[in-house]
């Protein structure tokens, strides 16, 4: 978050100092009416500093002022007592750190091995797992939870049925149930770890070979190396991971609503969202959410201190390639353990869609005989949400990327070359949605947003803030790192010829930062095509988007529409990133920000 | 809200059952006090036989009523689909219906009026009941106007929208005439549009028809732990009011012992029948009878079962608002909906009971006079939604 500023060059600390901070104003009218007609810096710095007021500070302020009211709007801290005095809060509120602290854990244990594996290890199909881990990242955390229902629902799961059918279990026993807290922790822990897994991979990646030689030269063997060296040096990026995961399963709204609610229990972000039920209680809703928010600040603060500590390990030139281990005979069971893990995000469960998708009674397993296109036909003739929900969610995820792509890139400029005085408050309010989680900026852009002067709520306005709102730190930690690879040395050239800052950035910038700028639309379009926990507060029946209505059909029971959209959704999302990678020359979309919608 | 009671006092708060057939309608019962002066649907056409109903319901109207209530106004005179009402709807060319039914049937639904009314495109706009009602409620504070027909399994919901006067009154001859007094608003605002029941059903191959429930009691027996699936009232309005008839007749002692069943707790009363089929659970506490019987009817080990204590019963209103953006086009399927040839193919693909007295109920589904039924009171589930969904949440932790 604030590494970013510290590694810029010196040349670029000169450039801002010799721009015209504190010249006077004629004169400063004069030299940029020399230059062009209007240098457009400073109204563009009041428009991007409104923009994200009206975006994360108004629903915040609205989010504080609810919670702190009554009904009949008179102050009150009733909503805080009712918080930790009421079973109904308090037991979600240790459910879900209770399935925090456990996601986090496994993640970790998951995680470190598989990643150690991939970057450090001379383990078959290495480059192969790698991609499968970063693909599982496009499949909705709902979506895995709905497959995994398919698979391991105590007595219609897929697994559960093979398995009774191998050992003769008796009908009414189950090797598997999905339906309760260890079961939501799994399913969570699957779509998480991969997170993690980027970090520890990405680190272990960096991490100089050096020092592991020098270790090894100086007489330790292998597993003393590894314990002296590599382990301590990947530990602070674990914890960070483990943060991570630790903010994904606290702040996640999908699979516990899919898992929790059938099982008999709520998590913090379901009980927020039962509160909007009727009759609705905004008020209490609002109070419920400052917990999260504040723990994510928290959390992000202590990932902040981790990721900082690690500076020491990477500080410096260029090292050598890291050495990899040699795994001898251990090397395809290397690999078959690691396709194992791959096997839980990612075959079983898309096994689990397709065969619903294609069957009429989803537990079944289809064969030729009982193949159908009823799910099909159904989904894409019959339901007449289908098209709409398409329509919206395509068309909010093509404008809030290329509007987060685009306010991210001219805030990481205007940060990242310093200029305009006050691009720290720009980076900041960039960075702060991080610390929101997505149902919480729900329920303040529904606050804020369905009373005038700005009655945004059931129009896709709302849901396009969101978005851009929810997308925009990472947007942004992704292009203020791409900036910092173009030496501003072109843009001065640009600047000296007389162009303005935005000619500059249009002519010469933009161009040398293309990939990084697809990327990051890329990503902020996956994400958005995904994010179902500020969409479910702020729909209207009008503004439906895909992942509603996928968990309006869950409402139903209806899983053969479901597998056939959820299906489309993650196809369709291949298909842009495959495009996107082309065009972008594939690399950057790797470096996928942590950070999820749930 | 003011004289509710047009029902006598005595019949309200009896605790015994009541088999429909001599049942007092719940939708009487649900008619609100509130004096809207007069009717708002325009007349298009005033037929003969419209008007001589119109005036049979007038003269049964005070002979249901206990003394002292007042007859607040009339229903409105029932209009007829003219062309310029056909015309209308053409040019709005589309509309929005709002329903609580599986789309199973309201997908299908829709797709008929489409072919019976070429040009006029159909939005279905599925949800469980209790959601329909906070959609609704969400859309009206924010000015977002796009409900045309609401159709919904919770009928306390339409107490409370008449009562803020969003209900467009609309009698069509064919209702007038068809539709008995006892199964529509007096004042025209809304009319039954089919009813089901909230039945209890088990897989037949995970459960022996001799070990199988006969009623909500027998669920209570150890040997169906872990083996019920049930809906939450707090999202399906069939399951409201099943809850309230349910409380009524056995008390909540029963919802608290069931919770110690470990129960799988689905949202919507659709969701039973198909879990059971796909054999998740082997008994379901409650659920939609038709999609069980549906499902049955696919050849699906599954049966129904008459509970020995009373099965709920649900009405299923539904009405025009008067916001509606396309109002002539809602008009129009509003009146195809209550038509012999709307009724006839709800009943045909589901087999829920039809309002319309002119269309037979399904041949092979048992007669509604045939089964126990608990009494459906839309007006004491309105004063008691929230204490229900409050107390439940409490009960069932979820």
């Amino acid at each position: 978050m604030r590494g970013s500023s510290r590694s810029e060059s010196g040349s670029a600390d000169l450039q801002v100092r010799s721009s015209p901070p504190r010249e006077l104003p004629d004169e400063r009218t004069w030299r940029s009416a020399l230059r062009s007609p209007f240098d457009l810096s400073r109204p563009v710095l009041i428009a991007v500093t409104l923009l994200l007021a009206v975006m994360i500070v108004l629903p915040m302020g609205w989010l504080v002022a609810y919670s702190l009211s009554d009904k009949a709007g008179h102050a009150t801290l009733d909503n805080f007592v009712a918080l930790f005095t009421d079973p109904t809060f308090v037991d979600p509120l240790i459910t879900t750190l209770i399935i925090a602290f456990s996601v986090s854990t496994i993640c970790c244990l998951v995680a470190a091995p598989l990643g150690w594996l991939v970057a450090r290890t001379d383990m078959p199909i290495r480059r192969t797992v790698r991609t499968l881990v970063m693909a599982s990242l496009v499949t909705p955390p709902f979506v895995g939870a709905i497959a995994w229902e398919m698979l391991a629902a105590p007595n219609s799961g897929l697994l559960n049925q093979l398995w009774r059918t191998l050992s003769g279990m008796p009908a009414d026993e189950a090797l598997l149930d999905i339906y309760n807290l260890p079961g939501l922790i799994f399913v969570i822990a699957c779509y998480t770890f991969p997170y993690v897994f980027i970090l520890v991979a990405n680190a272990l990646d960096r991490m100089p070979g050096e020092l592991e030689d020098a270790s090894s030269m100086l007489g330790a063997k292998t597993w003393q190396t590894a314990r002296r060296i590599t382990v301590p040096l990947a530990l602070p990026t674990l914890l960070a991971g483990a943060l991570v995961a630790f903010l994904q399963a606290l702040n996640l709204f999908g699979s516990p609503a899919i898992l929790a609610i059938p099982a008999g229990f709520h998590t913090l972000t379901t009980r927020i969202w039962s509160l909007f039920q009727f009759p609705p209680k905004p008020e209490l809703a609002a109070a419920a959410s400052l917990p999260l928010l504040l723990l994510t600040i928290v959390l992000l603060r202590g990932q902040a201190l981790a990721l900082g500590r690690r500076g020491y390990a990477v500080l410096g030139g260029k090292y050598g390639e890291p050495r990899l281990v040699r795994l001898g005979w251990l090397r395809w069971p290397a690999a078959a353990l690691a396709l194992f893990i791959l096997a839980m995000p990612l075959f079983l469960p898309y096994a689990a869609l397709f065969n619903s998708a294609f069957s009429r009674v989803a537990s079944k397993l289809v064969t030729f005989d009982t193949i159908t296109l009823h799910n099909v036909r159904f989904t894409f003739l019959e339901l007449s949400s289908t098209m709409p929900a398409l329509k919206n969610t395509f068309l909010l995820a093509t404008a809030s990327a290329t509007l987060g792509a685009l306010l991210a890139l001219l805030i990481a400029y205007i940060v990242a070359r310093r200029a305009i005085p006050g691009h720290r408050v720009l980076a900041f309010l960039a960075t702060a949605p991080l610390a929101i989680p997505g149902i919480v900026l729900g329920v303040g852009l529904f606050l804020a947003y369905t009373r005038p002067p700005l009655t945004l709520y059931g129009t896709l306005w709302i849901l396009l803030i969101a978005f851009v709102t929810i997308e925009l730190p990472a947007a942004y930690q992704q292009l203020s790192s791409a900036f910092h690879a173009v030496h501003p040395e072109l843009e001065e050239a640009g600047r000296m010829l007389g162009a303005t800052r935005l000619r500059t950035l249009a002519d010469i910038t933009a161009p040398l930062l293309r990939s990084a700028v697809i990327a990051t639309w890329c990503f902020v379009f996956v994400a958005v095509i995904r994010e179902l926990s500020a969409a479910v507060i702020l729909f209207t029946s009008e503004t439906k988007v895909l992942s509603v209505l996928i968990f309006d059909l869950k409402e139903s029971g209806d899983v053969g529409a479901i597998a056939v959209l959820s299906l489309a959704m993650v196809g369709i999302t291949t298909i842009v990133i495959a495009i996107a990678n082309r065009l972008g020359g594939g690399r950057e979309i790797a470096r996928l920000p942590a950070r999820a919608a749930g | 809200m003011t004289n509710i009671a047009v029902i006598p006092s005595g019949a309200q708060r009896s605790r015994g059952t009541s088999s429909s057939s001599d049942e007092i309608s719940p939708l009487r019962a649900a008619r609100s006090g509130r004096d809207d002066g007069g009717a708002r649907c325009v007349p298009l056409a005033v037929g003969g036989l419209g008007r001589r109903a119109l005036l049979k319901a007038a003269a049964l109207l005070p002979a249901l009523l206990p003394l002292g209530a007042r007859v607040v106004s009339a229903a409105p005179p029932p209009e007829a689909i003219t062309p310029a009402l056909l015309e209308a709807a053409r040019k709005e060319g589309k509309v929005t219906y709002y329903t609580a039914m599986d789309l199973s049937i309201a997908e299908p639904l829709a797709k008929a009026f489409e072919a019976k009314h070429p040009g006029i495109k159909v939005a279905v706009e599925r949800t469980g009941a209790e959601r329909l009602f906070n959609r609704i409620a969400q859309e009206n504070a924010s000015n977002i106007r796009r409900a045309d027909v609401v159709n919904s399994s919770d009928a306390a919901h339409f107490i409370s929208w008449k009562r803020q006067d969003w209900l467009e009154p609309c009698v069509t001859a064919e209702i007038a005439e068809n539709v008995p007094a006892a199964e529509r608003d007096p004042d025209g605002t809304f009319t039954n549009q089919r009813t089901h029941l909230s039945a209890i059903a088990y897989n037949a191959s995970l459960i022996k028809p001799e070990d199988a429930p006969k009623g909500f009691n027998d669920l209570l027996d150890p040997k169906y732990a872990g083996k019920l699936v049930k809906v939450h009232p707090g999202y399906s309005g069939t399951i409201m009011t099943a809850t309230h008839q349910i409380v009524r007749e056995l008390g909540w002692g029963y919802f608290e012992k069931l919770a110690k069943q470990k129960v799988l707790q689905v949202q919507s009363a659709t969701e039973p029948p198909k879990k059971i089929e796909v054999g998740e659970r082997a008994v379901a506490a409650d659920g939609s009878d038709y999609l069980f019987w549906m499902a049955k009817e696919r050849g699906a080990p599954i049966e129904v079962v008459p509970a020995i204590e009373g099965t709920p019963q649900i009405s299923n209103p539904m009405a025009v608002f008067k916001s509606a953006p396309n109002p002539n086009a809602a008009r129009l399927m509003f009146a195809w909906i209550m038509s012999a040839e709307g009724q006839e193919f709800i009943v045909n693909l589901s087999g829920q009971y039809p309002a319309n007295k002119r269309v037979k109920a399904k041949a092979g589904r048992p007669p509604l006079a045939s089964i126990k039924t608990l009494r459906e009171d839309p007006a004491e589930v309105e004063k008691m939604a929230d204490e229900i969904k409050a107390k439940y949440a409490r009960i069932f932790k979820v």
